[in-house]
């Protein structure tokens, strides 16, 4: 102790306590940060040089090639699997040409390449990987506390997601031609990769904003709502009333006025 | 014991007294029960009068009974609803059959609309059958209202009922919003949510009135319940009133009919009520059920179960308003976000909003309303008129309508300007500006190519009387020429196209007197005379006889055998001496 004081004047102790503070701030950070950012999942060195292979000549012509960006596409490093998972399987990239949004397509690559290229970008710097099974498994309504898990699903969807996706997911329009994609195609996978990555206009939902309880839950309600039998009849693509009223002006007013015309030729 | 003694000695005089009374009854033509309700209602005369009307048949006029029909179908439903649905906000827990909603607290209005939906036997059809209804009661309002106005109906003596008419189509729409509201899930909610900022973009009185209407702050619990009131009781009650009052003016006006050999303006050419009409009408009233059943069966409406209930904080991309309101939903996206400005300090003028909610609405009936009276002060007519009009033969009263009609439905599809974007894949931006630009452009555009169209429609009409129907034979002459023969119309098709008057712009009248002083009404008949200019300046005047027999004699002078208006050789009459020569003799072949 005595020594410690002796020197509390040394003209190094400032920098040393300085250095020391920030250690502890920093460790304890690390310590105590919630981990959004899951570091590269345990994948083959054969799978991150296939996935490189790939990259070199899919998409390196946009994103550079170390993935560090150009001016026709973002840099990839730290997107995570996540993000390639989602954009490649949905076959949104690679992009055919550039355009204010890319559009779903068809599917370029098997699943095993879709793999590597996801390793060969998560390799370049921690990103949200792909989800656990147990999170994308869609809960089977059934039992009271599946229905509660679905139900909350909905009040989920309806504060977060229906604004763009419209009620039933079938999709809406943003600004300048952008637009937030219909539901009904994507697999539970890409739904909650597209939640944790925010791909395009949509926001990022973390973990700390809807857990991966909660986008279990978005996910299976959107499942139950797509297996609901339609009860009422033709959906009409669940647009709304818009669609309701062109169908009442073409076919409920072109119907009835053939029957006045029919009844005007009946003769009397 | 008997009250009446018999035995007076001054009965025999009154022996007559009642003799005419028992004659009366005695010849009375009703029998059996009919004859015992009328003695005691006196019912026979009108109704017999009632069911000897004579009405004309033309498809275009049973639009307004579509429009009737569907009304008494949502009536109809509606009381079977009214059985099931609670207006309540209190918030209950949803325990129904609709699983993606189970556990969730929702109210009570959406809770018995969704047990309506699924628990209740026949529930959803029955809501389904109200709601497509509903729509369709509107669509088929504003079609008579547009068969009406194109064919001129509205003139002297049915403007009151054209009023009437007026204020029932927007009774419709406000009943239609009121409806809609009820069901208290996401959309609806959503919906009252934009009318209550509606009420609040009222310049000084607006958060009075939406507190007012709400019964305290947004959304409060007292909306549903006021608003069912409004739906079930208030507006429908004054719909039924006018509606009828609506109907006996046809009956005391009689129904105007489209001009026709023997038609005129003292006369109404058609079937008397009892029996063709009553088989007709009544068969066309099931016709309309039915139809609205098919599609209640087939189509969902409203599907209040996949919206959620509502809770200010989410909304649903697509929000858009039942049809009939659209109109004002598509104002207000229109409208720019830089009309709001402040004030006087911190006075916010909502300009962005008020004049596409609240102003529209007043000023489109209002319009529409005010139209009979200003065609009438301007034209100068004051004649009744029972013959309707054919759209091309009022070429400017058409085009106001279509120009119109243009208007509204850039309003209308502007409402719909997100789903315009996506299904079409255009920028929602660059939509709203066109259709900012045709709100502007597009009235006048349509206006003059409807006149012109109008306008060409009755010069062909004139060619065709003049020279005859087209028939599609097509004769090629010896020296090579080919002509197409035209067969002369019958005085039965003839008719319909000669018989309408186009009246000339009217003069303006002397703006001084002889002394030089200024006429006081001058101002006011230089506007008129001008409107009449506007209205009237191009004319298409029908043939007159005289053309009709000068057009003949051109034809026939060569030959009087041929038949009136075989050809159209009137503007070449050295040539067609000729021709005519070939024509005959290949006629007579």
């Amino acid at each position: 102790m005595n020594a410690l004081a002796a020197r509390r004047r040394h003209p190094a102790a400032i920098a040393v306590l300085l250095l020391l503070g920030l250690l502890v701030t920093g460790g304890a950070y690390s310590f105590f940060a919630p981990k959004d950012a899951n570091a590269a999942p345990t994948v083959s060195a054969d799978a991150v040089q296939d996935g490189k292979n790939l990259f070199l000549a899919n998409c390196a012509s946009c994103h550079g090639v170390n993935a560090e960006g150009t001016k026709s596409g973002p840099t990839l490093v730290g997107v995570g699997a996540a993000s390639v998972d989602f954009q490649v399987s949905t076959g949104r990239m690679p992009l055919a040409g550039p355009n204010v949004q890319a559009p779903v397509n068809k599917v370029k690559f098997d699943e095993t390449e879709i793999a590597a290229l996801a390793a060969y970008v998560a390799s370049l710097g921690a990103g949200p990987g792909i989800p656990e099974e147990k999170w994308t498994t869609v809960i089977q309504p059934g039992t009271p506390e599946n229905n509660k898990a679905i139900a909350t699903g909905g009040e989920i969807f309806r504060v977060n997601c229906a604004m763009c996706h419209n009620f039933a997911g079938a999709g809406g329009a943003l600004t300048r031609g952008k637009y937030a994609p219909a539901l009904d195609e994507a697999t539970p996978r890409q739904i909650y990769e597209a939640m944790v990555t925010g791909p395009q206009s949509m926001p990022v939902f973390n973990d700390r904003n809807i857990s991966p309880e909660g986008k279990q839950q978005v996910i299976s309600y959107l499942a139950a709502q797509r297996d609901q039998t339609n009860v009422g009849g033709f959906s009409l693509g669940n647009l709304g009333p818009v669609s309701e009223g062109l169908f009442a002006w073409v076919f409920g007013l072109g119907i009835l006025i053939a029957g006045a015309v029919w009844l005007g030729k009946k003769a009397a | 014991m008997t009250t009446i003694n018999e035995s007076r000695p001054a009965q025999g005089l009154r022996a007559d007294d009642r003799r005419d009374e028992q004659v009366h009854e005695s010849t009375k033509p009703l029998g059996g029960i009919a004859g015992w309700v009328d003695d005691r209602v006196g019912a026979a005369k009108g109704v017999s009068f009632l069911l000897k009307k004579v009405f004309p048949d033309h498809w275009s006029f049973m639009l307004g009974e579509i429009a009737m029909y569907s009304m008494i179908v949502c009536l109809l439903t509606g009381a079977f609803l009214t059985f099931w649905f609670v207006p309540s906000q209190t918030l209950v827990p949803y325990d129904g059959s609709y699983i993606p909603l189970q556990g969730v607290m929702v109210s009570d209005a959406y809770r018995s609309t969704l047990d309506i939906s699924f628990d209740i036997r026949g529930g959803l059809l029955i809501r389904q059958i109200h709601h497509w209804g509903a729509l369709i009661f509107i669509v088929a309002v504003f079609a008579h209202m547009a068969r009406v106005f194109f064919t001129g109906a509205f003139r002297k003596p049915r403007e009151i009922n054209w009023v009437f008419g007026t204020i029932l189509s927007m009774l419709a729409c406000i009943e239609g919003f009121a409806g809609y509201s009820l069901p208290d899930d996401l959309l609806s909610g959503t919906g009252i949510r934009a009318m209550n900022g509606f009420v609040q973009s009222i310049p000084v009185v607006g958060s009075y009135v939406s507190y007012f209407i709400f019964g305290g702050a947004f959304p409060g619990e007292a909306i549903v319940p006021r608003l069912y009131s409004v739906h079930i009781l208030l507006i429908p009650a004054i719909l039924i009133g006018l509606f009828t009052a609506h109907i006996l003016l046809v009956f005391v006006h009689k129904h105007t009919q489209y001009p026709g050999p023997g038609r005129t303006n003292t006369n109404v050419v058609g079937y008397p009520l009892m029996p063709v009409y009553i088989a007709k009408a009544g068969g066309f009233f099931f016709m309309v059920f039915g139809v609205i059943t098919l599609i209640s069966a087939l189509f969902t409406i409203n599907p209040i179960w996949a919206y959620g209930p509502y809770d200010p904080s989410p909304v649903t991309a697509g929000s858009q308003p039942d049809w009939y309101m659209g109109f004002a939903d598509g104002a207000l996206r229109l409208l720019p976000g830089w009309f709001e400005f402040v004030s006087w300090g911190d006075f916010t003028w909502s300009m962005n909003i008020f004049p596409g909610s609240i102003l529209l609405l007043p000023i489109m009936w209002g319009v529409i309303g005010a139209y009979p009276f200003v065609e009438s002060w301007v034209t100068g007519d004051k004649r009744e008129h029972h013959l309707l009009d054919r759209p091309r033969n009022a070429p400017t009263r058409t085009a106001i309508g279509v120009a119109g009609i243009t208007m509204y439905c850039v309003l209308f599809f502007a409402a719909g300007n997100d789903l315009i974007a996506i299904k079409l894949h255009l920028s929602i931006n660059d939509i709203t500006m066109a259709l900012r630009t045709l709100f502007f452009i597009g009235p006048p555009i349509a206006f003059w190519i409807t006149k012109r169209i109008c306008l060409s429609l009755q010069r062909a009409d004139r060619e065709k009387v003049l020279h005859g129907r087209e028939t599609g034979t097509i004769w090629r002459y010896p020296d090579g020429r080919f002509e197409e023969i035209h067969a002369p119309l019958t005085p039965n098709e003839r008719w319909p196209l000669v018989q309408h008057e186009v009246p000339e712009p009217l003069q303006i009248i002397a703006e001084k007197d002889e002394n030089g002083v200024d006429s006081p009404i001058a101002r006011k008949e230089r506007l008129r005379a001008k409107l009449s200019h506007f209205y009237f300046v191009d004319r298409v005047a029908p043939v007159t006889p005289a053309e009709l027999e000068a057009a003949h004699h051109a034809h026939d002078e060569p030959h009087a055998a041929l038949p009136a208006g075989e050809h159209e050789a009137l503007e070449s009459t050295g040539a067609g001496a000729e021709r005519e020569s070939i024509k005959a003799d290949k006629r007579l072949d």
